[in-house]
Formats: structure tokens, sequence, C-alpha cells
């Protein structure tokens, strides 16, 4: 018996080499080696090129957050993030409680709903920016404001993702592309709420009802409780993607006017790639990727320790 | 079964490698992928083919972003030691800064000093292609970048039957097809290299063509009111421009002077090619005229070829050059790509009436290099100066600007005294 064990961890451990060594280089290997390049002077590509590594310390940190454009993208990437979770998880939510309501054609509605997920950011991208581009107003206009026009809300008609209008750091053209994004992607929240809803024992609703709970007081008391690790982990899943986000802006309104839609990938990609300031680049990402650690790393010890618990 | 299958496939494998190094090749590394250009490399490419059968072309054009994706690869690839056998560059800082000074390229004086093609090109762009006394590429086709497009008709009724001559007058056409509720200047900044590019021929305009040569050499300061003028300048255009200009490309800006929308809009000639393939017909429907300030001046975007030292195919990379440099291949890639030859000697007839006014001025003004195109500054200086504008577009404070504009310049080692 013992021998067996010894023998199945050994095929167990030999399986896993391969894929342990390609992440230790590929993923962690490259983290600290993007973090090496983040405090050098490879800031363009004759010094790239000569190889010669000089420490710099943290000056291409300081010198990102003395950028007006730098600072613009955080405030503009934590109202992303907020709103565009806010978004995804309430729709998705009112969605699958409707669906789970057994309506008749949820099947169809369902699939409708998840298509959006199923195409690319940089289609939604494009498509959006075309159903929010204002044309020229107020005699011109195009898109959702042609609508507003034809049926007598002229009133409503604004700029959209040009306008470089803000509430304090809030630049409002980064609504629309909240709308979008949140357009596609929660579809999929809700698929994921449908499968949490869908698992819940029916006894235990039945049991509430027969005590006389109200169907609000179900959801509210029951439901939605029970349904806090869905949630959770829709935060997770929609954060890390909200605070990466590239393709989607990128697509649809790139900088924009004053850095209004800038984000910190957009940044990084124009750093690296337009002007040559490599060194730059990698410190916008490794901000990125202390970002997303931020939101990360709390939920995978809360998840290790249940386990270790199970 | 499946034994053969693995053998067969790396046997193929093994054949392909083999064959590839062994291959009388020739690898054309480019982003000319859109329409026009495409074809025009297409021909180059059967040119070449009708001279050297037997050798195999690999077309390694990487598409999008107006060559920025493509910049990327080849950074890549020339890091790897891994360079095409040509590559497509920009005359002047994106060629020299970024490849020559590191010590990557081969001198190719000696090409054109072999064909005899020294003098035929103009010296002011081979200077641009040149570092300390030796060129570095050929330069294949030409474009003017401050040119003013116009929508005839809309003209027609604004009154004006001359080009103008200086600001006062084109503001005053601007003013009038405002007040006709036209929009006076299309601009589509989307991807906001528009807006320097629109700025950089203020530059021009306000420091004439030597002063604003002289920034690249540190002859002339940036510490200077022309610069300070020219914010101004383009402050007052601004009031005239499309207001959804933040949602539309450079494309979407012709449209509007096409659609009838906007009088006017600052582009480079390819604005030319756009406007012929939506149908139109130069000096028909739709005119043109340098940007006022800049008659005297050529604003210079050239696409080049080099060679890189290591090619590995040297030798045909050599006789694509030397094809390059004819008249023959320049007469059949411009009049497809809707540019002009960069070499003097080129057939006139064989190019359009705008084509023509073009040929003839580059002759004769002065050529001066674009920033935003890659040939003035390296693109660290390029990228900052665009953001800056890109601001200005939006705030308008022309003392802020000024002064980011001074830093930047300081942050690249330029004149600010």
């Amino acid at each position: 018996m013992r021998r067996r064990l010894k023998k199945d961890t050994i095929i167990g451990i030999a399986l896993a080499i391969p894929s342990i060594v390609a992440i230790a280089i590929f993923v962690y290997g490259f983290i600290v080696w993007t973090i090496r390049v983040s405090m050098s002077n490879w800031n363009s590509f004759s010094s790239l090129l000569r190889g010669v590594y000089k420490f710099v310390g943290f000056k291409n940190y300081i010198r990102l957050f003395q950028d007006d454009r730098f600072i613009t993208d955080l405030w503009n990437t934590a109202f992303f993030t907020l709103f565009f979770l806010l978004g995804s998880i309430a729709i998705g939510l009112l969605l699958a409680v409707l669906l789970d309501s057994k309506i008749k054609g949820a099947q169809i509605f369902q699939n409708i709903y998840l298509f959006p997920m199923a195409v690319s950011f940089v289609v939604t991208g494009t498509v959006w920016s075309w159903i929010f581009a204002p044309g020229i107003l107020p005699d011109d206009p195009q898109g959702i404001n042609l609508i507003l026009k034809k049926i007598g809300l002229d009133h409503l008609m604004w700029n959209w993702y040009t306008s470089t209008k803000h509430w304090g750091p809030f630049n409002l053209a980064l609504i629309p592309v909240i709308v979008a994004a949140v357009w596609q992607l929660s579809g999929y929240t809700m698929a994921m709420y449908l499968a949490g809803l869908r698992s819940i024992p029916v006894e235990i609703e039945e049991a509430a009802k027969v005590d006389g709970a109200s169907s609000w007081q179900v959801f509210w008391k029951i439901k939605f409780p029970l349904l806090k690790p869905i949630t959770l982990s829709a935060m997770i899943i929609l954060g890390h993607i909200s605070l990466k986000i590239f393709d989607l802006v990128f697509a649809m309104t790139g900088s924009g006017p004053n850095f209004v839609t800038d984000m910190p990938s957009i940044y990084m990609f124009e750093l690296t790639f337009r002007s040559n300031r490599y060194a730059r680049g990698s410190a916008v990402a490794i901000i990125m990727l202390l970002m997303v650690a931020v939101v990360i790393i709390p939920y995978l010890v809360n998840s290790m320790k249940k386990e270790v618990r199970l | 079964m499946r034994k053969f299958l693995v053998i067969l496939l790396s046997a193929l494998l093994l054949i392909s490698v083999v064959s590839f190094a062994k291959e009388n090749a020739l690898e054309i590394f480019s982003w000319w992928t859109g329409g026009g250009e495409e074809e025009g490399l297409q021909a180059l490419f059967k040119l070449y083919h009708h001279y050297y059968p037997d050798v195999k072309i690999i077309n390694a054009a990487v598409a999008g972003g107006a060559g920025t994706n493509a910049k990327a690869v080849l950074k890549t690839r020339m890091l790897g030691h891994n360079p095409p056998d040509s590559f497509q560059v920009h005359a002047g800082m994106e060629l020299i800064d970024t490849y020559v000074i590191p010590g990557m390229m081969e001198p190719i004086t000696w090409i054109l000093k072999d064909m005899g093609a020294l003098d035929k090109f103009p010296k002011a762009i081979l200077d641009m292609c040149s570092y300390k006394g030796e060129v570095y590429s050929i330069p294949v086709n030409v474009h003017r970048a401050n040119v003013v497009f116009y929508n005839k008709k809309i003209a027609a009724k604004i009154g004006m039957d001359q080009p103008p001559q200086t600001w006062h007058q084109f503001v005053y056409y601007l003013n009038k097809a405002k007040e006709m509720g036209y929009v006076g200047l299309a601009l589509g900044d989307k991807n906001k290299w528009t807006s320097l590019h629109l700025f950089e021929s203020l530059m021009l305009a306000e420091l004439g063509p030597e002063a604003y040569n002289g920034l690249w050499k540190g002859e002339t300061s940036f510490n200077n009111t022309g610069i300070k003028r020219a914010l101004e300048i383009m402050k007052e255009m601004l009031k005239y421009i499309n207001s959804d200009h933040a949602a539309m490309t450079w494309q979407d800006a012709v449209r509007l002077v096409y659609e009838g929308k906007a009088f006017a809009t600052v582009m480079g000639d390819w604005a030319e090619g756009y406007l012929k393939t939506l149908g139109w017909t130069p000096g028909v429907e739709f005119g043109w005229f340098a940007l006022p300030g800049t008659q005297d001046s050529f604003m210079v975007v050239s696409d080049t070829f080099g060679l890189p030292k290591g090619a590995p195919h040297r030798e045909n990379a050599i006789k694509w050059l030397k094809l390059l440099a004819s008249v023959e291949a320049q007469d059949i890639f411009n009049p497809i790509k809707g540019s002009i030859p960069a070499r003097l000697d080129a057939d006139k007839s064989k190019y359009d009436v705008y084509l023509k006014w073009s040929m003839n001025d580059f002759a004769t003004k002065h050529l001066t290099p674009s920033i935003i195109h890659g040939s003035a500054a390296p693109e660290a200086f390029a990228t900052a100066l665009m953001d800056a504008i890109n601001k200005f577009v939006s705030t308008r404070n022309v003392d802020k600007t000024f002064k980011e504009i001074l830093m930047i310049a300081d942050d690249n080692g330029y004149n600010t005294k």
C-alpha cells in the first residue's frame, strides 16, 4: 500500500513538473523580469539594445505619479470598475431571478442574454462607438442622439464619450464605456447567479413559505445570503477584467479628448510600443499587477482556508 | 496509424525547416496592407519577380494602426537578431535614432553611387535618410502633410474663388462657412495623431522652414514666440472644428467634406487618394492648397527601405533596393499608392493633376520633416508632444501647453534656451 502511494506521488509530480516549470518561467519569471526592467533606465530603444542595466530605483514609478495622464488613468479605472461591477451584478442578478421564476421561453432568453459574452470586446467596442457617436449637435445628430431627437427628447442629447465634462474626478465620458461593458458581461453574471439559484434546494424555500415568508422575504433573507459566494466570485472575475481592461476601450474610444476615457493599460501600451519607454511601461504593468493582486489575493487566501477546513 | 502520422508530421517539419534555410528568398517587411498601398507593393513584387524570377518573395506585412503594430513587431525581431531582408521605415529619426545610431543598419550610399542615382533625389530627403555622411535607406514615395482639401461647392457658396494666402483670409472663410451652417474645419482626432498633424504645420507656418528645420539641429530654440503663436492660431482654428471630432478618424473627417457637411480639412495627401476612392475627381469636386503660411514649404512624409545588418538574403535585398531606387519602380508604385516618387526625374504624365502640383512643389520648395510621421524627432518626443496637444484641444490653455512643450523638448535634449 505504501509503495503504491509512493509511486502515485512520483507519477503525479512528474506529470505536474512540465507545467510548473512553464509557469515558473513564463509567468513568475517574467513578472520578476518586468520588475527589474521597471527599475532600469531602459527608456529608449537604443538603451535597451545596448542592454547595459542601470538601476534607477523607483524613479520610473515616481515619474508616473507626477504624470497627470497616469493620475487620470487611475481615477478612470477606479470609477469604471465600481460602476461596471455594480451594473453587471445588479442586472445579472435581476435577469437570473426573472429567469428562475420559470417564465415561458426562459431557455431562449437565457441564451439571448448570455450571447454578448461570446462576442469579442473589439467588436463590442466598435459597434458601441457607432451607437454612442454623438454627431454634430444640435442639427446633425447620430446614433442614440438621433433616436432621442426623433422621439422628442432633444434635451437629453449630449456628447457621450467625447464629452470632457466631469464631476470631481469622475469623467462622464466613461458612462457609455461602462454601458458597453455591462452589456457584454451582465449575461455572464446572470449565468453564474442562475447556477447558484438552481443549486438552492427547493425544500428551504418551501419551508420558509410554510413559515409564512413572502417571496420578497424569501429572496432577501434566504436566497441572497446563500448566493454570497457567487457574488464574491462574480466580483473577482469581473474585477480583474475591469482593472486590466484594454481592448474594449481601445476599440471604442481610445484615450479620448484630454484622456477622459484613458486606462492604465492603454498608457502602458503607448509608453512601451509607441514611445519606446520600456522601463516606464513596465512600471505601469507592475502597478496594474498590484491593483489586481489587491483584489485576488484575499479571495485566494479565503478559498484556500476553506479547502483546508474541508 | 498514429505512429505513421507522427513520423509524417515530423518529416514535414524537418523538410520545411531545411528548405526555408536554404531557399533563395527575399523577405520584405512593411505595413502596407490597406487599399492602394497593398496593390502598389504587389506591383513592386511583380516587377522584382520579372527581373529575378527564381527568388521567392516573402511578404511579411503587419496590418493595423498606421504601422504601430508593425513597428513593435520589427523592434522585437531586430532585438532578437532576426531581421527581415529589408523593411519599411519613415525617413528621418524613426530610422536614424532607432536603428542607425545603435549600429543595426548597413550604409547603402554605394548602391546609389553605382546606379548614378545619388543626385536624382533632392538633397534634403537623402539628408533625412543619412547619418554622418552615409545614406542608410532608399526613399520610395513622398506624401505631403501640409495640405488643405476643400469642398468646391461650399467654396463657391462662401465666395472663395482664390485659395487664401494668409491666416486672416483662411479664418475669414472658415467663419463664413460656420455662419452658413457648415463645419469650417473637419477634424477627426479619435486616434490623437491628427491634432499634432495640424499643429506641426502651424508650427512650420509661424517659424518658417529654416527655423523649423533648425529646431531639430539645435539651432533654433523651442523657447520661441513662433511656437506660442502657433498655439494661439490653433486655438483660433479649433473654434471652427466639428464638435464630435473625438469620435472620428481622419477618414471620417474627410467624409464630412465629401458629404458636404464641412468646408475643409487639413490632412496629408493620402486624403486625396481617399477622396478619389469615394468617387471624386481632383480639381472638379474638391480643391486644395498649401496651408496658409506654409506655401513655400513641403512637409515630407516618406517611406523608405533599408538594409539591416545580418539580413539573411543580403544579395537579394541589395537587388531589391536597387530596384526601388529606379525610376521604373517608383513610377509603377506611386500612381497606385497615390503618392509622388522621391526621384525628381520621374515621368509626370503618369500622375493626376494633384500629384503633378505636388511634384512641382517637391522639386522647388523647402523640404521639412514631419514630427508625428516619424521624421523630425525620436518617437518618444513625438508621442509626448501628441499627448500635450491632445490635452490642448480640450483645455485650450496656451501658456500651460507651451510650458509642457518646453519640458518635453528639454527631456529629449533639444535647445530650449
